[in-house]
């Protein structure tokens, strides 16, 4: 990767554009991808129908669009921030209004091809419009209470339309994601403390009034997995049983008798990594978590290495993003916190959240590509 | 400050908050991580269990039962292949449209219909369900060559228990059955615990029932989350249950249950007069032990049930009759070993004897006249007895009914085996608080009273004297091979010469013309029998009929009828077997039951005869020897 003497790369050709991708990121993603293809693979007993071909159908598809929104100059995208981020929330209003139900939870619009989930996409556009909005926010700004009204208001939004789908992982996410924006535009240590308590005294009234029976069950099930073992703390033991009988080495490919045999549930989506620690053991589990620890890497880098504040920030955005997929859907599945619905991005089955999170390496990949264009306080730059 | 200051802050800003950002998430990263290591190192063992504990489900096998067989190795209970039709409802499709088609080939009642939806809608659909048991061959074969029009049906194969010689052994084999509660409490078995699994209901089967079960097997089956077996890890077929040998001869066996079916209610059995061996045992009428293994209905049930000639009851060791004068012999005995009385003691019989203002009747109302013992066994005269038991006293005549078996349970291996009763004074006193009268003896010594025995007992009796051993009946002759019968009995303790006196009194019964069962004697040489008759009453005769003349018992109604009863040893000169018959309500001994007495030892030694044939060894001795039948019988 040089650097860009100049100090700007609008004026980069589009094969010079193609030069700046960082091709050692793209051959990891598709690795990463490729583990997921494998784990499908064997989650349908070794066969590539139904989940494991169409999983890479998907990726082909968003391998392309990643690319072609990379090639996208960074400054568009700042510019379509807040309409994108108008788009989904309609989106989310609509599915609100009109999702089929799946779940219990109003989670998607079936737009024929595609089952669209507007929650995932709101994971990327609210990073996106956070991004563009403390892009010209100075420290006196973000000191100033006022100033961050109009993002809290940006995140309260979406969140509430999940939560009321309902989909409190997601929501969660969302909440998170959108704190550690804050937190990197340097909102003040207190402030978060106080947010913090805030919410620690409002969950014994949430769980009285807010929180739906199945959420609370997850709860209670997550506090004492082996109380109900064969009701909502099934996946949880069984998942621990996969875990925990897949030992240092693994029971092998397509040997894991927990998942083969049923006893998992969920194992094309939520609770693949268990699959994958049963079948390849300590040594796969922990090489996995590594691979995926050099995807958050290559995040840190471009953020590092981006000279403007709205591609620090949305690449640091998305990469906390990616974080709490991992963490959020890992501690899941081995029993640290509550079943809540996080899929693992690039190997779980599942067409929205795939493609999303190729948007986001996308975006990712833009903002190293553009990481010199100039960008004036205000917004745009010189486009 | 400068825009270009204040950028440069918000950046440094920016890179600590990073940085922070970063550890967290490192920190979160290797809390994973660490949760990784205690699930799959720490507590692999644990999950390692409870992983092969959902996998793995140990199904039980049970054995194949072990088989009965005669002596000679007849099989009397085997296991027979049941054929029945089952449907998987997740291939059929439209079940009730698969059943109305199956309705076609095997009837299908509506209750079968409803159960087999019931059973269907309880299960998963890739559990097999019964649609019909007990399948004949005509039935399989219709549904076998309708199968591919039939999705989801099959002939599933099972074993059920089959007796081929149906009602002619059932009191001696039993059955089997579903295990009751009774018999689940207690045992630790698992193969009670196993649906459908059947133990022995009685005879045989219930008696050594734990040596034909064997032991459970069991089959290692993979299993999903739902309980489909996916595959069998490993099979152990368990221990086949042992193959049991009985003493009984099934040829015999067969030919006694023929020849008690032409009575109303007899039960007969046959011995070996130096093992012990039961050789037959009948008791008719019968049931047919395959209706009880397949499951009998209710109405046939309470049938057998209520039958009044009791088929469910084997009278040979359950039945308890007053033996009539078959006790005499012991009466004699008694007599003889107490020095008291000797064999040329006379008494004269005018047909009756007074004693204490009774009058005791001889059956023969004219009398026998002067009679000697051998002759008072020949001719069965009462007063004889009424003569010497008086003279001996109670306790002696019981002392020797014990010797002989009476009185006790003689210990059969099949269960429900009646005591009997052999009264004495101190009997008298203790169970009906009353003193013992002599006359009491007088109806003793002639098998009447209290006396009370169970043909088994008569037959251990009648084998015990032609023997001169205290020999113990037994069914069993090997379990597995290993063989387990003795001709090594204690000798009786009687002195030989009396038993001898005895013995001839029983050769006149039957070979002295005038003896109670000349009539019935066998006629072939070398295999005469001796034996003796009674005729035990069953009604009080009152002073009122005796004056106007006892009735004859073909006057009276069935159930008032005397029993006719004989005892038999033969050969006389070299005693082989011993058998008791009684035929319930029959009438006189020689007359009803001697006849039955002889077809059964006669069909006895003549299969013997062939058998050696067949086997082409020299006939048996007997045969050349021609034994004349003791000549001289006390005849009055």
């Amino acid at each position: 990767m040089t650097l860009d003497i100049s100090g700007d790369s609008a004026a980069l050709s589009f094969t010079e554009k193609l030069g700046q991708i960082p091709w050692s990121f793209v051959l990891l993603i598709t690795a990463v991808a490729c583990v997921g293809f494998a784990m499908l693979y064997s989650a349908a007993n070794g066969q590539f129908d139904p989940w494991a071909s169409r999983q890479m159908v998907r990726f082909t598809v968003g391998l392309g669009l990643m690319l072609f929104i990379a090639m996208v100059d960074i400054r568009i995208w700042m510019k379509m921030a807040y309409p994108l981020y108008g788009l989904v929330m309609v989106l989310l209003i609509g599915v609100d209004l009109f999702g089929s139900m799946g779940k219990g939870a109003q989670r998607w619009i079936d737009l024929g091809f595609v089952q669209l989930q507007p929650s995932e996409i709101m994971k990327i556009t609210l990073v996106m419009a956070l991004a563009r909005y403390f892009h010209g926010a100075s420290l006196e700004d973000t000191g100033r209470i006022p100033f961050l009204l109009v993002p809290l208001a940006i995140v309260a939004a979406p969140v509430a339309l999940v939560l009321a789908q309902p989909n409190l992982g997601t929501s969660m996410m969302l909440i998170m994601a959108s704190g550690a924006m804050f937190f990197l535009s340097g909102v003040r240590w207190w402030k978060f403390a106080l947010v913090i308590s805030a919410v620690l005294i409002a969950i014994p009234l949430s769980w009285q009034f807010l929180l739906h029976d199945y959420q609370r069950d997850r709860v209670e099930t997550f506090l004492d997995p082996d109380s109900d073992p064969l009701g909502t703390g099934y996946h949880i033991t069984q998942s621990k049983i996969a875990f925990g009988s897949g030992g240092l080495m693994g029971k092998g490919f397509l040997q894991g008798t927990q998942s083969h045999l049923n006893f998992l549930p969920e194992k094309q989506t939520d609770f693949i990594f268990t699959m994958l620690a049963e079948e390849f053991g300590l040594v796969g589990s922990i090489s996995f978590l590594l691979l995926y620890c050099m995807l958050l890497l290559f995040g840190f880098i471009i953020a590092g290495r981006c000279r403007h504040q709205f591609g620090r920030l949305l690449a640091l955005g998305l990469t906390v993003n990616l974080f709490l997929y991992l963490f959020i859907n890992v501690a899941m599945i081995m029993g640290l916190i509550p079943v809540v619905g996080v899929p693992l991005p690039l190997i779980s089955y599942g067409g929205t959240a795939t493609l999303a999170v190729m948007v986001g390496f996308g975006l990712l990949i833009s903002v190293h590509v553009h990481r010199d264009v100039r960008m004036s306080r205000r917004g745009l730059g010189d486009l | 400050m400068s825009a270009f200051d204040r950028d440069a802050e918000r950046q440094r800003m920016l890179s600590r908050r990073t940085m922070v950002l970063g550890g967290l998430q490192g920190a979160a990263v290797a809390t994973l991580a660490g949760r990784l290591y205690y699930l799959q190192i720490v507590e692999s063992d644990r999950y390692t269990v409870l992983a092969e504990d959902n996998r793995i489900s140990l199904r039980l096998v049970a054995p194949p039962r072990g088989l009965i067989t005669d002596r000679f190795g007849v099989p009397l209970a085997v296991n027979e292949q049941n054929f029945s039709a089952i449907i998987v409802s997740e291939r059929a499709g439209d079940v009730q449209q698969i059943l109305d088609e199956v309705g076609k080939l095997i009837p299908l009642t509506e209750t079968d219909e409803r159960r087999i939806q019931r059973d269907i809608q309880r299960s998963r659909s890739f559990a097999p369900i019964t649609i019909k048991e007990n399948l004949t061959w005509d039935q399989v074969a219709a549904i076998e060559v309708n199968l591919p029009d039939l999705p989801g049906v099959s002939i599933d194969v099972g074993q059920v228990r089959s007796y081929p010689f149906g009602e002619a052994l059932s009191h001696v084999l039993g059955y089997v059955g579903a295990a009751s509660e009774k018999d689940v409490e207690g045992s630790t078995d698992p193969l009670l615990t196993l649906p459908g699994f059947r133990v022995g209901k009685g005879g045989i089967e219930k008696q050594y029932d734990q040596a034909l079960r064997g032991a459970a097997g069991n089959r290692q089956l993979e299993v999903n989350a739902v309980g489909r077996v996916i595959r069998e890890l490993s099979r152990d077929p368990g221990q086949p249950g042992r193959e049991v040998a009985l003493t009984i001869d099934a040829k015999l066996q067969h030919y006694m249950h023929q020849r008690l079916s032409a009575e109303q209610s007899a039960a007969a059995v046959v011995m070996d007069v130096h093992t012990g061996g039961i050789q037959a045992l009948c008791s008719s009428p019968s049931f047919d032990p395959n209706q009880f293994a397949m499951g009998i209905g209710y109405d046939a049930y309470q049938a057998l049930l209520k039958d009044e000639r009791t088929p469910l009851i084997n009278k040979v060791i359950a039945g308890q009759y007053p033996p009539g004068s078959t006790f005499k012999m012991l009466t004699a005995l008694a007599a003889l070993e107490s020095g008291i009385v000797d064999a040329d003691h006379r008494v004269y019989c005018p047909g009756h004897m007074e004693l204490g203002g009774h009058r005791f009747h001889c059956w023969r109302r004219g009398g026998h006249g002067s009679m000697d013992m051998v002759g008072s066994l020949m001719h069965s005269c009462d007063v004889y007895f009424y003569d010497i038991a008086g003279r001996i006293g109670m306790d002696r005549i019981a002392e020797m009914a014990r010797k002989f078996g009476l009185g006790g349970r003689v210990g059969l291996e099949i269960p429900g085996e009646k005591p009997g009763l052999i009264p004495d004074p101190k009997w008298k006193r203790r169970a009906l608080k009353q003193p013992w009268h002599q006359g009491e003896t007088l109806i003793a010594s002639m098998g009447q009273g209290y006396v009370l025995t169970t043909p088994l007992q008569l037959a251990v009796m009648t084998a015990r004297l032609a023997s001169g051993k205290a020999i113990q009946p037994h069914l069993l002759k090997s379990i597995e091979g290993q063989f387990t019968e003795t001709t090594e009995w204690p000798g009786i303790d009687v002195k030989p010469e009396n038993l001898a006196v005895v013995l001839k009194g029983m050769n006149a019964v039957t070979n002295v013309p005038g003896g109670t069962g000349y009539r019935a004697r066998i006629n072939v040489a070398g295999m005469e029998m001796a034996g003796k008759s009674g005729s035990a009453q069953v009604r009080r005769i009152s002073m009122a009929e005796r004056s106007t003349g006892v009735r004859s018992n073909e006057s009276l109604p069935w159930r008032e009828r005397d029993h006719a009863l004989f005892v038999a040893y033969a050969p006389v000169h070299a005693p082989k077997y011993a058998c008791a018959v009684i035929v319930e309500h029959g009438g006189g001994g020689g007359a009803v039951a001697a006849p039955i007495a002889r077809d059964i030892l006669l069909e006895c030694q003549m299969l013997d005869a062939a058998r050696a044939t067949v086997a082409q060894q020299p006939p048996p001795s007997t045969d050349t020897t021609p034994v004349p039948p003791p000549a001289e019988g006390g005849t009055p």
